[in-house]
């Protein structure tokens, strides 16, 4: 009886053991990542292959992961990270953490999805839309602007999610746009309005097509992939009109981690993720916008050029004052 | 009792206790570094209150429906004559392995106009959301915590006291109150006390039902923002919460003394029959399988239905859960044999010290589990970096937050074991080790496994700190799932979530299994 108890515990301190002494050696390109698998494998596998170089992949969430590399600081094994928005990367690049990039990475872009410090540039971008029920709302009288939602007519009928990451980086926008007072402003009155709490986008999605809501304050992706297996889906979505806050356009950035011992391989991981292959696979796959105009338009989404037109000029670099923003959000009673 | 504490059993409780330490130190560390007019704001503010006095309502609640779920379904396996024990005791555990969002959506997706139940049947319920549809879906997945402990201390019960009860003429009833209730009162706190914990940290569930609470007020600093500080104020304010709960507990259940000192070795009561009872029984066991275990399956179902996954999905799963298992495997076994000593210590020598020892177990579940996987990063980077990144600390930080888990049932058992057989083996010439296997492993046999089962499903679902700490590139179950539905892909996240859930379930499965074969 005693020999068959102790029998588990020794093989498993072997094994630990052996863990212990299996350090990685160091071979590779380690790549910090805060988009998720499903989107991110079959990119890397690409590179893997064209490239010849091995990329090991972290996942986690784009907050957790910015937040670990500023505890790791200089020890970080990370050579790359790829986050989900532009607030994660401007605050990275405040903390000293990225590299610089080569001009040539990012000089054709557009200036929506570049950061002028230059540590880092957008993979794809993704535009805050409306999302509305055709069967409960006039096409004639859908929103121009998202300060109109506070009004009588869109009492009790708008969804938003105060606590969501997306949300939050288009408040920080409206904040850097009209200013503190002015957001705060319309933070209460839409409170006021009776405008309905959601824990994320796609249940507000879900939430038209349910009858709960007729307006949902969402990202552009979510009703796309939601009627892409159910035609019928009882939604549509579209821009506010051209430059409001509302269509903020928000970035997944990627960007080189200082004193990282790979640049060479890392400039060549971020080249690939804005070659027209890569570009192509986020905007047929994903239904994110490209950074670039050379790829087949995906038709469930507004042309490139039309982003370009309703999109609101923002510093993407100052996304990363989320502490203001959730302080806003704090006074208005929101979190 | 002032005997001496045997440094074998001393030493590993100082040491568990003072790896609790860890992640305290690193947040008064952080905590420091604030700036007092914005801690202020954040801690002082009149809406902490109302979002505290929600969460307190909705803590109460989900104990109130899982104690309800979980009592009778102990009972009814451990002490009728009921068929399928086994099967039923292993459908009263698969639950605790259902993601919570997972639950959240499948009551979601019962109302509403475009609801599941709307699409195949054309029934339109009204929405599950708020109070009620928090309640719910918590106390859904969270009411294995209690049953598990409820059964092993049920299964441990002597006889012989409902036989003198009985004798001095008590009813069922007053037996059932006064003499039953009394020895569950210890699992009883133990479940209610992780469950109370849970809610107190749960954002997924609590948040995808609409109901604003605590965590509410917690999740975006310490999940959203890129900031290390004032999210550490806020795990502070968790954990005076959580503390709170912790001393309410400890002052319940003080000086109880559970054992009997008779003579004679604790035998079970005979199970009774269920007669026509086992009717009314069967009913209500189906309907909490269904609600706990078939609508999570039925939301995977017709996830999977309405995107059929490419075939290469389902032949990744198997190599994802072994991956998972075999971190979640030895987090358990330590977090058991971690748990034993510290149980031993704080039941059979009381003192101002062996209980602040086991109370500190308590921190590292109610820590949010990313400030503890971020103290480890800053502990092993200073101290080991060859650990850094590797399985070990993974499994190090996982042991540390379940601790809490793994005593529940220990504890619990041991306060019904009597310390004078103990005495007896030692006096009879048995040694610490001897006496440990001979005496005291076989009475605690089942509780040490039904702490195993609770450690290892936490870890299969577990997210924050694998991220943190998990080697590169290995990816468990859990980050797959998340990975998925974090891009709003449902449909990819199905596999592997049914995979947590039927995996999981066999697993524990297996592992109750062996608690009977001796």
């Amino acid at each position: 009886m005693q020999q068959t108890r102790r029998l588990p515990l020794f093989s498993l301190l072997m094994s630990l053991l052996m863990l212990i002494t299996a350090c990685d050696s160091g071979e590779t390109l380690t790549l910090y990542s805060g988009r998720g698998e499903s989107m991110v494998k079959p990119m890397v596998e690409q590179f893997e292959q064209q490239s010849g170089i091995q990329v090991d992949v972290r996942y986690g969430g784009t907050s957790q992961l910015a937040v670990l590399l500023q505890e790791e600081g200089e020890n970080s094994p990370a050579d790359v990270f790829w986050g989900q928005d532009a607030g994660a990367m401007g605050s990275l690049s405040k903390a000293g953490l990225l590299e610089t990039l080569p001009e040539g990475i990012y000089q054709d872009l557009p200036s929506i999805y570049t950061s002028t410090t230059g540590q880092w540039v957008a993979a794809s971008g993704r535009a805050r839309v409306f999302v509305y029920s055709p069967d409960r709302t006039r096409e004639e009288s859908l929103p121009e602007t998202v300060f109109e939602l506070t009004g009588e007519p869109y009492r009790g009928r708008v969804g938003w999610a105060p606590t969501n990451g997306s949300f939050q980086s288009f408040v920080t926008a409206m904040r850097l746009r009209h200013g503190d007072e002015k957001t705060l402003e319309w933070l209460k009155a839409m409170k006021d309005n009776d405008t309905q709490v959601f824990s994320n986008n796609s249940t507000q999605v879900q939430g038209v097509a349910d009858g709960q809501i007729d307006f949902g304050l969402v990202n552009n992706y979510y009703l796309p992939r939601a009627s892409e297996n159910d035609s019928d889906f009882p939604a549509a979505q579209a821009f506010f009109q051209p430059g409001d806050i509302g269509n903020m356009v928000n970035v997944a950035g990627v960007g080189i981690i200082a004193g990282s011992d790979r640049q060479p391989e890392a400039e060549a991981f971020i080249r690939f993720l804005l070659s027209p292959e890569a570009q192509q696979y986020f905007t047929s796959n994903v239904y994110e916008y490209p950074v670039i105009d050379d790829v087949e338009p995906n038709a469930k989404l507004e042309s490139f050029d039309r982003l370009l037109e309703v999109a609101p000029s923002i510093n993407l670099d100052d996304l990363d004052d989320l502490e203001g923003t959730l302080g806003l959000l704090r006074e208005a009673g929101l979190i | 009792m002032t005997r001496r504490v045997p440094l074998y059993i001393l030493l590993p409780s100082l040491v568990a206790a003072l790896c609790m330490v860890l992640p305290l130190v690193y947040l008064a560390l952080r905590a420091l570094q604030a700036d007092p007019a914005t801690v202020q704001s954040l801690v002082l503010r009149p809406r902490n209150l109302t979002l505290l006095g929600n969460t307190l309502s909705l803590v109460l609640g989900v104990l109130v429906i899982s104690t309800a779920l979980s009592l009778p379904l102990a009972w009814i396996v451990t002490r009728t004559r009921i068929r399928y024990k086994r099967l039923l005791t292993v459908l009263g555990v698969v639950p605790l392995a259902v993601p919570g969002y997972v639950m959240a959506y499948a009551l979601m997706g019962l109302g509403g106009h475009y609801g599941v139940l709307a699409q195949l049947f054309g029934w339109k319920l009204p929405n599950i959301e708020g109070y009620w549809g928090a309640t719910l879906a918590l106390s859904l997945y969270t009411f294995p915590y209690l049953f598990l402990n409820l059964r092993a201390t049920l299964l441990g019960l002597d006889a012989s006291l409902e036989e003198s009860a009985r004798s001095l003429g008590y009813g069922p009833g007053q037996i059932f109150r006064r003499v039953i209730l009394v020895q569950l009162a210890p699992s009883l706190m133990a479940g209610w006390l992780v469950i109370g914990l849970y809610v107190l940290g749960d954002f997924g569930a609590v948040s995808l039902m609409r109901y604003e609470a605590f965590s509410y007020a917690i999740f975006n600093q310490y999940a959203g923002a890129f900031d290390r500080i004032y999210a550490a104020w806020l795990s502070l304010m968790l954990l005076a919460v959580a503390a709170a709960f912790v001393m309410t507990e400890s002052l319940v259940l003080r000086r109880r003394r559970l054992a009997s000192v008779g003579r004679g070795v604790a035998r079970p009561p005979p199970p009774s029959e269920l007669g026509l009872w086992r009717w009314p029984a069967y009913l209500y066991m189906g309907c909490v399988f269904t609600a706990a275990i078939g609508l999570p399956v039925m939301i995977l179902g017709y996830w999977l239905l309405m995107a059929p996954p490419d075939l290469s999905f389902f032949l990744d799963v198997p190599a994802t859960f072994a991956r998972s298992a075999a971190a979640a495997a030895p987090a358990a076994m330590l977090a058991v044999a971690a748990a034993l000593p510290m149980a031993y210590y704080s039941v059979r020598y009381r003192s101002g010290l062996s209980s602040m020892v086991e109370r500190s177990a308590y921190v590292g579940y109610a820590i949010p589990p990313l400030t503890l996987a971020l103290a480890l990063v800053f502990f092993a980077l200073q101290a080991a970096p060859f650990l850094y990144q590797t399985l070990t600390l993974l499994i190090f930080g996982w042991t540390l937050a379940t601790l809490a888990l793994a005593l529940g049932p220990v504890r619990s058992a041991l306060m019904q074991a009597r310390p004078n057989m103990e005495e007896a083996a030692h006096s009879l010439g048995h040694g610490p080790v001897s006496t440990f296997f001979h005496v005291i492993f076989p009475g605690l046999r089942r509780s040490l496994f039904a702490s195993f089962a609770l450690v290892f499903l936490f870890c299969m679902k577990e997210l924050p700190i694998t991220f943190l700490l998990a080697p590169t590139g290995y990816t468990t179950l859990a980050v797959t799932v998340f990975s998925r539905t974090s891009e709003g892909m449902m449909a990819e996240a199905a596999p592997f979530a049914a995979a947590i859930v039927i995996f999981s379930g066999l697993s524990v499965g297996m592992v109750l299994q062996r608690e009977g074969n001796r």
